[in-house]
């Protein structure tokens, strides 16, 4: 059995996750390419003998190297030789979608066109000669219909064959003739490198070189005749270049299109209708906030039962293991610690699919690009692009979600900033922190002073925000160039799959961070050997003594350093710790009384540690999510040190200022 | 403003995308930006010689939906800015 390797290609919202599933079926890896946090995707099949290892690169509009995506699938292609590129290309916009294959064409790997979406453009009146096409572009095209499984042998067949042909001409774009004089005097200089010449397609490096590509500029610089290279393009204009080469490849296109296409009267359209309501000047920014405003409240709303079952389905274990397991400190390792640990996981998990199942159908019928379209200005103007607007929406809900759906945003700056900001954004487990802390100490206020900590939280999102943009990730918002895809019916079977393989990814990746996090945090708590859980004995305990110095000057005692040490497991976390410390448990009447009998405590340092809890380290599953979406424990740690700073710096300046507001410290 | 480009048709003064009202078309003639967001635009099919449609502006004004080769993209005005175009008569 010989194995082929067949990468899928394509643009954006040209139905290529689909196609992917399609034929992979749940016979899929989804993983992250080394070094950059672009999703890999890579499925197996069997077919006719041949071991078939299908990569699913980065959707693409062009394989410049202008962003992560591009330069992760122009690189796979350069670098990893699949065996053949089988591009997905929408039959319904065929002008934009050949430019690409122009460029993959250029790399000198064998192609293989599948024509997707052929019934929309059948349905729209358009016939498409395939057989014409093939024979101009000199590149196989089949017919396929993703959605429906149609035309998937036909790929597989057409992909093997290209894959066993021997390498055949390459077929490119003739450029004006003299790019094409510039080419033939690059060829020849480069030619004298045989280690370059090896490794890539010379005539393409000439053409990447004579557009002023970074990329390839770097693969040159080593090299014996970069001095050659350098005196030749010295005489020429990249940017004059690159017009006219996009131009050629336009021209080709354009007369391709005419022989291949007969386009059928435009009738009505769908897609325009829709967005002249949804678009619409006085209609658009309500009909937008509607829709983010069922979204959360179906995440979290139709999750809730769920969340309810587990937690009733995680107390009953519990109950269980403490009335079966002899020896106390293993009842308390395995029900405090392990099923406490990995029930914190669990408890996330029905918001998470509820969450990535209406993402991902807003995702494919093409509304989200609508959302961006529409938020635009608004986030511009704080330093975000528009798509930011939905991961900051879903952080008041809970962060893990939310900084998950940063996936949507393509410039790796923009999505690292939304993802570091989205932890200020108070979730819904603060706010048992807050309605114990503004009950007990604000009375009637407690409202205001819980909308203001809401506040604060947005503006420590937007400073930070405006604050890396400045500093670490230097750079404006990257322009803003979006598709508006028509819109789609997506099928059910494609958003649950998807909606499935993130969900099933991001138990098992933050489960294990997660379990060894909890189960640090009960050792703490239940050693040396003998103490009460979580006692001023233990070296949770001691470590609160030893922290008492840090937080001192915020007015927090030791009980309160244990207890924001437990709320790195979860924030609700907080007032359970308390509950233990005050020896009031978790009833808030008592603790209320408790706290208030504490000479310790006043309502400035309550309002200080509101905000504490606000600010600093969200809880575990958010640095597991952070060090998961990000790809590194770099901003995992930054994530964590800078929350805590700020959390330091504002409650200590909220603590000195409110007595002059509120009277008597 | 000098001339940017000879090839520009006599008729019609040459202007920026952004300029350009709902409802309205023109053709590109140049395209002024550079670096990763011209590879972007040209990608995208904004090259000289291409009939470009303003569709709409977005409800807050910024950005604005086109119509190019056949699909609709958008783009903040910023960039559209960057954009030489002809006004084409009807």
């Amino acid at each position: 059995m010989t194995g082929i390797r067949v990468a899928l290609a394509g643009n954006p919202n040209v139905g290529k996750t689909t196609l992917f599933n399609a034929l992979t079926g749940s016979r899929q890896h989804v993983g992250n390419w080394p070094g950059v946090t672009v999703e890999k995707k890579t499925g197996r099949i069997n077919r006719s003998g041949h071991a078939i290892e299908v990569i699913d690169l980065p959707g693409t509009y062009s394989l410049t190297a202008c962003s992560a995506d591009e330069v992760v699938a122009r690189d796979y292609i350069l670098e990893e030789r699949p065996d053949v590129v089988v591009q997905v290309v929408d039959a319904t916009n065929l002008e934009r979608n050949l430019y690409l294959t122009t460029q993959i064409a250029e790399l000198g790997v064998p192609v293989v066109i599948a024509l997707n979406m052929a019934d929309a453009a059948e349905a729209g009146g358009c016939a498409i000669d395939r057989e014409r096409l093939s024979a101009l572009l000199a590149i196989p095209v089949v017919r396929t219909v993703g959605i429906r499984g149609e035309g998937l042998d036909d790929l597989l067949d057409a992909a093997v064959r290209e894959a066993e042909t021997p390498p055949h001409h390459e077929h490119t774009v003739g450029y004006r003739n003299d790019v094409e004089a510039m080419i033939a005097s690059l060829v020849g200089v480069l030619e004298a490198d045989k280690d370059l010449a090896e490794r890539y397609p010379l005539r393409w490096l000439a053409a990447r070189l004579l557009e002023g590509d970074e990329n390839a500029l770097a693969k040159v610089r080593e090299s014996p005749v970069s001095p050659r290279v350098q005196a030749l393009l010295s005489t020429i204009d990249p940017d004059e270049c690159e017009a006219a080469m996009a131009d050629r490849r336009y021209d080709v296109i354009a007369a391709v299109l005419p022989q291949v296409r007969t386009a059928g009267a435009r009738g009505m359209n769908v897609s325009e209708m829709v967005d002249r309501v949804v678009t619409d000047r006085y209609l658009g920014i309500p009909i937008f906030l509607a829709l983010m405003w069922g979204t959360f409240e179906l995440t979290f709303a139709v999750a809730a039962p769920f969340v309810a079952l587990i937690e009733a389905g995680l107390a009953r274990l519990s109950a269980a293991v403490a009335g079966s397991i002899g020896p106390a400190w293993l009842a308390s390792l395995v029900g405090d610690g392990i099923i406490g640990g990995v029930g914190s996981v669990l408890v996330f998990v029905p918001n998470i699919f509820i969450l990535f199942l209406i993402l991902s159908f807003l995702e494919d019928t093409g509304y989200l690009a609508r959302a961006a379209f529409i938020m635009d200005r608004l986030m511009y103007a704080i330093g975000l692009p528009g798509k930011a607007f939905i991961p900051m929406l879903i952080g008041f809900g809970c962060n893990v979600p939310g900084i998950m759906a940063a996936r949507t945003i393509e410039g790796e700056r923009d999505r690292l900033i939304t993802i570091l900001v989205n932890p200020f954004i108070s979730c819904s487990a603060r706010l048992p922190v807050y309605i114990l802390f503004a009950g007990a100490f604000f009375g009637a206020a407690a409202g205001v002073v819980v909308f203001l900590l809401y506040v604060l939280g947005i503006a420590a999102a937007i400073g930070s925000a405006k604050l890396f943009r400045h500093t670490i990730l230097p750079g404006e918002s990257s322009p803003f160039i979006m598709e508006m895809p028509p819109y789609r019916l997506p099928t059910a079977g494609t958003s649950l799959l998807h909606t499935w393989s993130r969900g099933v990814m991001y138990v098992r990746k933050a489960g294990t961070i997660i379990l060894a996090g909890a189960l640090v945090l009960w050792c703490l708590a239940s050693f040396p050997f003998g103490v009460e859980y979580g006692s001023s004995a233990s070296l949770a305990g001691a470590l609160g003594h030893l922290l008492e110095p840090l937080v001192a000057p915020l007015g927090f005692d030791w009980k309160i350093a244990v207890a924001l040490l437990f709320g790195f497991v979860a924030k609700e976390v907080v007032v359970g710790s308390l509950g233990v410390l005050y020896g009031a448990g978790e009833e808030g009447d008592a603790l209320s009384t408790a706290f208030l009998a504490d000479p310790g405590l006043s309502a400035a340092t309550a309002l200080a540690l509101m905000v504490f809890v606000l600010l600093y380290t969200p809880c575990l599953a958010t640095i597991a999510t952070i060090r998961k979406e990000t790809g590194s424990w770099k901003w995992a740690g930054f994530s964590v040190a800078y929350g805590l700073v700020l959390a330091w710096l504002l409650a200590l300046i909220v603590g000195r200022i409110a007595p002059s507001f509120i009277g008597g410290a | 403003m000098e001339p940017s480009d000879q090839n520009a048709p006599l008729r019609g003064a040459v202007t920026t995308l952004d300029c350009i009202g709902p409802a309205c078309r023109c053709r590109i003639v140049g395209i002024r930006a550079s670096g990763a967001l011209r590879k972007r635009l040209l990608a995208m099919g904004m090259v000289p010689g291409a009939d470009v449609e303003a569709v709409r502006a977005a409800p807050l004004g910024d950005p604005v939906e086109y119509r190019v080769k056949g699909y609709a993209l958008s783009l903040r005005r910023a960039e559209a800015g960057q954009i030489e175009v002809v006004p084409e008569e009807e």
